[in-house]
């Protein structure tokens, strides 16, 4: 009887296993076909819209924050309340926005930090294990603030949108939350693509460059002129 | 009428250190052609750099420097030329302010993607752009009167790119 009983488990648990695989294959297939449909199109696709809209922001550094909050000063209200994801390293970032904010108090916004997964000068194998850990680091970060608040991610610039992105991307294949994911690759990329860039060519919903080479390579990236 | 001849240099490096940049403009060499193009007042910000300037102070030229300030526009206003690193940010703020800059390029940092932005405003004609050991001979054999005005991108098209995809009218 005891050896009826492991047997069945162990055929159960393969069942299972065989139709959660198949399950996550098709989810991954359908958003992919979503995703190359939206971007073809530039429709918002079957999302149900509602009157606000909460927005996760990925912040680079430097230069690349002041580059999105310019963006940002034309998002309308409606694109709240904002969290913003950050490098912990980052102070300046930090109060550009806490700024940026500060002067157009239009809705709720919260900072949030993790570690980062690039730095300048950091070589591609480090940068890999460094990617790990703040994924890995994310994880309890995007799943707790998760559903509710994770309708949006944009973000601009190096190594730190990648985790977040791809947990956003995540969400969406095991069927949480349609989060939509939008890339705003940087002015400064003339001819090609960043490393963020070129990985979320295959994940982001919409890439948007910034020159009209870069949509010539990519044609699948939307180019609506310069924005900054 | 000599006042009005006062001309001054602000460099910047953002927030990141380009040491190279900060000792070659601030070098012997730099300095006097500068003085010789009219220029009378160099102005550095060296962000986290290791490497500080002299400062100088003669009648005929003066240097000073700081790390880091909340804005430097008002440092980008008040100079007659900018030289910068390649940063985006730097770059565009000084363009927008309609200022002649000078680009040079950190051949240090790993996969110099920066130079794209660089050679792509070089090309439309809005800056000058080098590598350190350059510098000296753009300053000399430049003409900024060639430069052309920079328009700002249009932010606003990005609202309305998110609104149409999230499905907002």
């Amino acid at each position: 009887m005891d050896g009826v009983d492991v047997f069945d488990i162990l055929f159960l648990s393969i069942l299972a296993i065989v139709f959660g695989v198949a399950y996550i294959i098709t989810r991954l297939i359908l958003v992919l076909l979503d995703i190359h449909r939206k971007r073809k199109t530039l429709s918002y696709g079957k999302n149900k819209r509602k009157s606000s809209i909460k927005t996760m922001i990925v912040v680079g550094s430097g230069g690349h924050t002041t580059e999105m909050l310019r963006l940002l000063e034309h998002v309308s209200n409606t694109y709240s309340p904002r969290f913003y994801i950050m490098a912990d390293t980052d102070k300046m970032s930090e109060e550009k926005i806490t700024k940026f904010e500060k002067q157009e108090p239009q809705g709720k916004y919260l900072i949030c930090k993790i570690p980062r997964s690039r730095e300048v000068k950091q070589s591609y194998l480090s940068t890999v294990i460094s990617t790990i850990y703040s994924l890995l680091k994310c994880v309890p970060l995007v799943f707790s603030i998760r559903p509710d608040l994770f309708e949006q991610v944009l973000c601009n610039g190096p190594g730190t949108c990648i985790p977040v992105c791809l947990l956003a991307f995540l969400l969406r294949v095991v069927g949480i939350k349609q989060t939509t994911v939008i890339f705003v690759e940087s002015v400064c990329r003339v001819k090609t693509l960043s490393l963020s860039g070129r990985l979320l060519y295959y994940f982001a919903d919409h890439v948007l460059v910034q020159w009209p080479a870069l949509q010539n390579t990519y044609p699948l990236a939307a180019y609506v002129g310069r924005l900054v | 009428m000599a006042d009005d001849k006062k001309l001054s240099v602000f460099v910047t490096v953002g927030t990141t250190s380009f040491d190279q940049l900060i000792k070659t403009v601030s070098n012997d060499a730099v300095c006097q052609v500068l003085q010789k193009l009219g220029y009378s007042r160099m102005v550095l910000q060296i962000g986290r750099g290791s490497y500080e300037p002299k400062p100088r102070s003669t009648d005929s030229f003066k240097l000073e420097y700081f790390r880091f300030k909340d804005s430097i526009a008002e440092d980008i206003h008040l100079a007659d030329l900018v030289i910068s690193h390649a940063g985006a940010g730097s770059c565009l703020e000084v363009l927008g302010a309609n200022k002649p800059l000078v680009v040079v390029i950190n051949e240090e940092l790993m996969n110099n993607h920066q130079v794209e932005l660089a050679d792509q405003l070089s090309n439309d004609g809005h800056l000058f752009y080098c590598t350190c050991s350059e510098l000296l001979n753009l300053l000399e054999t430049m003409e900024l009167s060639e430069l052309k005005l920079f328009e700002t991108g249009k932010a606003e098209k990005f609202g309305t790119f998110l609104d149409r995809v999230m499905g907002i009218s």
